[in-house]
């Protein structure tokens, strides 16, 4: 044990001071940061007042616009070429031209501009419009206008969690994201540092050095030390993304002056990309939304995925590990790696009808089986899984790299002191059943 | 001090005999030479001495009983396919290779330091293995060998890759350890290192040991009682015991002649004949070197 730990060490020490390392630490969180920020910068952004001028040539709509908190219509009397030299030359930066219209076939309707107006404003437009337009059609219809309110519904289903006898708001878009965000991060994680077991591994092949440290140790040590060293290698980067990205964007929020006694505000701007009927939600609604991302259990969330990105490595790792040690060049490697990772990729593909049942079948036995459920299982803890499905999953992953590293294991031990052999999947089954 | 002897070693790699019936006795505090051609089984038979792989069949003992993986720390092995990791440091890196064998941290720090000082490497203790020329990598990877003090050391091939000022620094360390009581084992198919270094050897040939004793006793053996004579006049009419096998004369009509004596007479009455009859310039009893005995045995070998 102690030379696991000899190997351990020098795997780890080595790649924490490589220069990739630190740069992807100090980049990751800036990326993440930048992920969750950006947007919300964006939309503070939008949030400079604005004046649009509107030539009404209809005459239609004259009051029927709103002012909103950022946004001011003003009616312009000048005519068209006045009004587009003057968007033109930066004065009025905003012009909605409403030439006279029949409203049977509105047409003719356009909106200038210096800059690329954006999506929301545009929409915001053409709601006006619309109900203007609707409305003076139904008064000529000459329906009464208290059947049409009454016709008019407004619904909107809030999701209560009531499993563990408390009610939690669950919020299915907070979820989604967090899931997803999960499941992605550990499929690259295990991808990323599996890959580095890989080349670990043929390092020492090439090298030559593999007999030296096989006349000292183990070689099922040596693939130990290095897979255990590589793995809390990938564990130090992800603590370190945690700690580095909350302080990014606390960082960026205090900066921007949105802080998290003032959730109506984030949060309403959150909303603006999410979805854009969500834009006129009160800000009642906005806390909701809130109260719903910090329903998340993070605490779950960080522990499960040290847990599954570890057990998935192991799992996947161990086999990396015995294709290392099968070939001479890295190029070789394709034809083993592509029928290993089939199904962590199948786990990625799997994710969207996972989302659409979180609790079902589908989902379940994915999570279940050990070479897909680092990355399902992921998805589906914001869904809230019940504990004994968890704890199964864990369980069988828990198993299942027990087995693939005995498997590798065994084919590792020959693979590592055998040079220029063309390697197939016959000579690694013979090599799997020499007896020790 | 250690001794080693290995009883009846097979090993079979998936359809081709590796070795059969390897029996090999080391004494302690020699130098022994395991000699063959590519592809004989010398590198197996090592690895399984150093537990890399194990013996089909057939027990490696070491001080008469059966070896161990603890016996693993006794011995140091110096690969043929030698390498280290080029993105470490030298000192960290023999540390490493140090510790893996189970000596303390501290020990390990003190007789890198001596070692690099005593093959003049102590300025390169802190760059990088790829930043050393190939010779220094080598002083190197000879130092991981020994640096954890094995009572067995095995080395494959070590004057590969030095010049000859560094291979005699390297000689001069190996004699050293087997004063100090180390026994040797040494691999190689290069014979004058044989000459020089070997109190024993093996001979093994295609998977089979086909010779092993101590060099003087099988240089000895191989012996045809042949004498090299040089002289000043002609060698006529010689007695039938003296068979002239070949004679050739250079400019200063010296002739080099070589004379096969038979069985029942000795060096001296040959001399006594030559005496009487030719001024003798040199007379040399013609000893096998190592490499005559091994292409001997084993072009016989390929002919039978």
């Amino acid at each position: 044990m102690n030379k696991i730990g000899l190997i351990l060490s020098r795997e780890y020490l080595v790649r924490v001071r490589k220069k990739s390392f630190i740069i992807m630490t100090f980049i990751g969180p800036i990326l993440f940061g930048g992920i969750t920020i950006v947007p919300i910068w964006l939309s503070k952004e939008a949030i400079e007042e604005r004046v649009v001028y509107i030539k009404d040539d209809s005459g239609l709509f004259k009051g029927k616009f709103k002012d909103s908190d950022n946004t001011r219509y003003v009616f312009t009397e000048a005519n068209l070429e006045e009004a587009k030299e003057n968007v033109d030359r930066h004065v009025t930066p905003n012009l909605l031209y409403i030439p006279a219209i029949d409203i049977d076939q509105p047409k003719g309707v356009a909106f200038f501009s210096n800059s690329n107006p954006s999506f929301s404003l545009v929409n915001d437009l053409k709601n006006v419009l619309r109900d203007v337009i609707e409305e003076i059609k139904l008064d000529r219809s000459g329906l009464d206008k208290q059947v049409i309110e009454n016709l008019k519904v407004s619904l909107d289903i809030s999701t209560i969690n009531l499993r563990e006898g408390k009610e939690t708001e669950s919020n299915v878009g907070v979820a989604t994201v967090v899931g997803y965000l999960g499941a992605f991060m550990t499929y690259f994680f295990i991808f990323y540092y599996g890959t580095q077991i890989l080349r670990g591994v043929i390092e020492e092949k090439t090298n030559r050095i593999i007999e030296v440290i096989v006349s000292s140790v183990k070689p099922f040590q040596l693939m130990m030390g290095k897979i255990l060293g590589i793995g809390f290698v990938g564990l130090t980067q992800f603590v370190l993304w945690v700690i580095l990205t909350a302080a990014v964007s606390s960082g960026i929020f205090y900066a921007f002056g949105i802080t998290k006694s003032d959730p109506g505000n984030q949060i309403n701007q959150t909303m603006d990309i999410q979805d854009a009927e969500a834009i006129a939600a009160a800000n009642s609604k906005s806390s909701e939304m809130f109260q719903a991302i910090l329903s998340q259990d993070y605490t779950l969330i960080v522990f499960a995925f040290a847990f599954y990105f570890l057990g998935g490595f192991f799992l996947y790792g161990s086999l990396f590990a015995a294709v290392g040690s099968a070939i001479d060049h890295e190029s070789d490697a394709q034809q083993f790696m592509l029928p290993i990772t089939i199904p962590l990729i199948f786990s990625i593909i799997a994710l969207t009808a996972v989302l659409n049942e979180p609790n079902g079948s589908l989902a379940f036995w994915l999570s279940v089986i050990p070479f897909t459920s680092p990355v399902v299982m992921m998805m589906r803890i914001p869904f809230e899984v019940p504990l004994w499905e968890l704890l199964l999953s864990m369980v069988s992953l828990l198993a299942g790299f027990i087995f693939t590293t005995w498997i590798a294991g065994r084919i590792y031990r020959i693979g590592i002191l055998i040079y220029g052999t063309k390697v197939n999947y016959k000579t690694l089954a013979k090599w799997f059943f020499v007896k020790s | 001090m250690a001794t080693l002897y290995t009883d009846r070693i097979n090993k079979d790699f998936i359809g081709h005999k590796a070795l059969d019936d390897i029996s090999i006795n080391i004494p302690e505090g020699n130098i022994y030479g395991l000699l063959g051609p590519n592809g004989a089984g010398k590198t197996t038979l090592i690895r399984i001495i150093t537990q890399i792989i194990m013996a089909d069949s057939g027990v490696v003992y070491i001080d008469n009983r059966p070896i161990t993986p603890r016996d693993i720390e006794r011995i140091g092995y110096l690969p043929e396919e030698r390498g280290l990791y080029k993105k470490m440091k030298v000192a960290d890196q023999l540390l490493y290779l140090a510790r893996l064998k189970g000596i303390s941290r501290n020990d390990a720090v003190d007789r890198i330091r001596t070692w690099l000082k005593k093959l003049e490497l102590d300025e390169w203790a802190n760059k990088n293995v790829q930043d050393l020329s190939k010779g220094m990598q080598q002083k190197i990877q000879f130092i991981s060998t020994i640096i954890a003090n094995p009572e067995i050391i095995i080395l494959d091939e070590p004057f590969s890759g030095f010049d000859p000022i560094n291979a005699d620094t390297i000689k001069d360390e190996i004699l050293k350890l087997r004063e100090n009581g180390a026994t040797i084992i040494f691999s190689t198919h290069r014979m004058e290192s044989v000459e020089e270094l070997c109190d024993n050897i093996a001979l093994i040939n295609k998977s089979k040991k086909i010779l092993e004793g101590s060099k003087v006793e099988i240089k000895n053996s191989f012996k045809s009682n042949t004498y090299y004579v040089e002289h000043k006049g002609d060698l006529v009419d010689m007695p039938k015991e003296f068979q002239l096998i070949k004679s050739e004369v250079n400019g200063e009509q010296i002739a080099k002649s070589e004379i096969m004596i038979s069985d029942g007479t000795v060096g001296n009455d040959l001399l006594k004949y030559l005496v009487n009859s030719v001024q003798v310039v040199a007379f040399i009893e013609k000893i096998p070197t190592m490499n005559e005995i091994f292409i001997n045995a084993v072009t016989q070998e390929r002919h039978e």
